[in-house]
């Protein structure tokens, strides 16, 4: 894969703070229960967790779609809350879950223009905004399709395009994976990495523990409205956090697992689980 | 008895090329096929002319043969294929009725629309709740629900209308790995309790590698692959076909790549 970090000049990214978060939905479920997580600039962030265990609410909170009902969310040690949407959007971008819950334009184009034509971007600038973010999701080509003749995993990456068109400091995709065959999967990782190199802070929700455990430095699990955990991949998906995994309705990818049963130590990929196998403590030669 | 296609190809209408060519499928009563492919292969066409969906609700043109116990699917009403053939979208948002106040009513929607006596409604609402686990949510209101909640509750409501065969278009894609494993035991007890015969679209291979009979493998709108599941996930040509083979297999495939031989103990801490 080659990193164009070069030619997409990204301004610096904030730290990210969650100071004991809570928040319910007017029917009076819970969602957040008192979150409090420190996110440096530049880190690669998975938010895991059981279905309904607020990481959506959460990442909600970062570009002021949500609100938080106690505590406060800050960037660079500035409380959000007085901050209009519009504003928060030109630093904090959301790839929605559902991507029908985010797009709306009839053409494909239309849709990628849009995000960075609110930000004040015109003319070559804008073109080459477009054309760069939907060769990154791989739908160079397809810009005059109407977005609804896509199927779903090209609307899920045309959702993701017209986040990555505005280019913000922080990029926040939740479930990026869903519904992606191999080599989509492989695209998602793609941007996720070039983003980290230019600098960029990447949070993203995900269930694809595969995902989880090759893209992100960093996995926070979240159970019932809390952090449960936080850690390395390594550690999160170590044997000693198992039961905590378990109970926040996670399992640990098959490479920690067969590692763990082997007396490999912690192998969360299939690379590192390989490379264990073939080094001093493995079982090459004796098998 | 059986869901049957022959030599199916079908046009989206206004479209210019064919989603489905000259496909050949069976679906038995009681048998789990798992259908998986590349992005834009066919998946969720297939799942549309399989259950009659497509043509006879959207439309298009169909050549060929689709038979839901041999009756042309053409020749159906959409309220007689629903009764024969339950279909859950990829999209389970866009499933739920948006009509109702709670979880339970969303779910004894279909089956207070099959004119099923009141008893049996509730019966069948609750029965549906406990097989994919979500009893809990029964109060709650189906517009304030997470992404994987609301396709757990979609899979219920197509549940229960108990229908011969079910059509499930990637049903997993939202759960938690815990939510994945229990659809996949629920479905399991579903073939088992109500003799079901199920066709399922899924990414996770992991998944059809516990639950599927046979795997058909799509590629632009045809059969690429097909056979019994543990086989023909294990194919090498899979990830040519941009699938993903299941974890195990991965594994197996890095570890012997690297020099090692596959030995009985490591397949003993892959199982």
């Amino acid at each position: 894969m080659r990193l164009r970090a070069s030619s997409r000049s990204v301004a610096g990214a904030p730290s990210i703070e969650f100071e004991a978060v809570s928040f319910a939905y007017p029917d009076g479920t819970q969602a957040l229960a008192g979150v409090s997580l420190r996110i440096e600039p530049g880190e690669v962030v998975a938010i895991v967790g059981q279905n309904g265990s607020g990481k959506s609410t959460l990442v909600r909170h970062l570009n002021g779609l949500l609100r938080p009902v106690s505590g406060r969310v800050l960037l660079d040690g500035a409380d959000i809350r007085p901050v209009h949407v519009a504003r928060l959007a030109a630093r904090v971008g959301l790839a929605f879950q559902n991507p029908d819950r985010q797009l709306f334009a009839g053409r494909v184009s239309a849709e990628v223009e849009f995000g960075p034509c609110n930000l004040g971007i015109r003319g070559m600038e804008l073109a080459e905004r477009v054309r760069g973010a939907l060769e990154d999701v791989g739908l160079a080509g397809m810009a005059s399709a109407n977005p609804y003749d896509l199927g779903y995993s090209r609307r899920k990456l045309l959702a993701l395009a017209s986040v990555l068109a505005m280019r913000t400091p922080v990029l926040v995709l939740d479930e990026p994976t869903t519904g992606q065959d191999a080599r989509g999967v492989a695209r998602v990782q793609d941007v996720v990495a070039r983003a980290a190199a230019e600098g960029r802070t990447v949070i993203a929700v995900s269930h694809d523990m595969r995902f989880v455990a090759e893209c992100c430095r960093r996995v926070v699990v979240m159970r019932a409205g809390r952090v449960a955990l936080d850690g390395a991949p390594s550690a999160v998906f170590g044997e000693a956090a198992w039961p905590e995994l378990r109970a926040a309705h996670l399992e640990p990818p098959l490479p920690a697992v067969a590692g763990a049963r082997l007396g490999l130590g912690a192998t969360a990929t299939e690379a590192v689980f390989v490379a264990a196998l073939n080094g001093p403590g493995g079982t090459r030669g004796r098998t | 008895m059986a869901i049957e296609l022959s030599t199916v190809r079908y046009r989206y209408a206004g479209a210019s090329v064919l989603a489905l060519q000259s496909i050949d499928l069976r679906l038995e009563p009681g048998q789990v096929v798992g259908v998986v492919g590349a992005n834009e292969a066919g998946k969720s066409t297939l799942c549309l002319v399989a259950s009659g969906f497509a043509p006879r609700v959207v439309g298009g043109r169909l050549e060929g043969s689709a038979q839901i116990d041999g009756v042309e699917t053409t020749a159906l009403r959409p309220h007689e294929l629903a009764q024969r053939c339950g279909l859950l979208f990829q999209n389970a948002a866009t499933q739920l009725s948006t009509t109702t106040a709670s979880v339970f009513e969303e779910v004894s929607f279909g089956p207070c629309n099959l004119g099923l006596p009141v008893p049996e409604v509730v019966e069948r609402a609750w029965w549906a709740l406990r097989a994919v686990g979500i009893e809990e949510l029964a109060a709650r209101d189906p517009a304030r629900l997470s992404g994987g909640e609301g396709q757990l509750v979609a899979l219920a409501s197509v549940l229960a209308l108990r229908p011969r065969y079910l059509i499930l278009d990637e049903p997993t894609s939202e759960l938690d790995p815990a939510g994945t494993r229990l659809v996949a035991d629920a479905l399991v007890r579903v073939v088992a309790e109500t003799g079901a015969g199920i066709l399922i679209v899924e990414h996770k291979t992991d998944v059809l590698e516990r639950i599927a009979d046979r795997v058909v493998v799509l590629e632009r709108g045809a059969v690429a692959l097909a056979g019994e599941a543990a086989p023909t996930l294990a194919d090498p040509r899979l990830a040519e076909l941009g699938v993903e083979p299941p974890a195990r297999v991965r594994l197996e495939r890095g570890v012997r790549a690297s020099g090692v031989p596959w030995s009985d103990r490591l397949a003993e801490a892959v199982r």
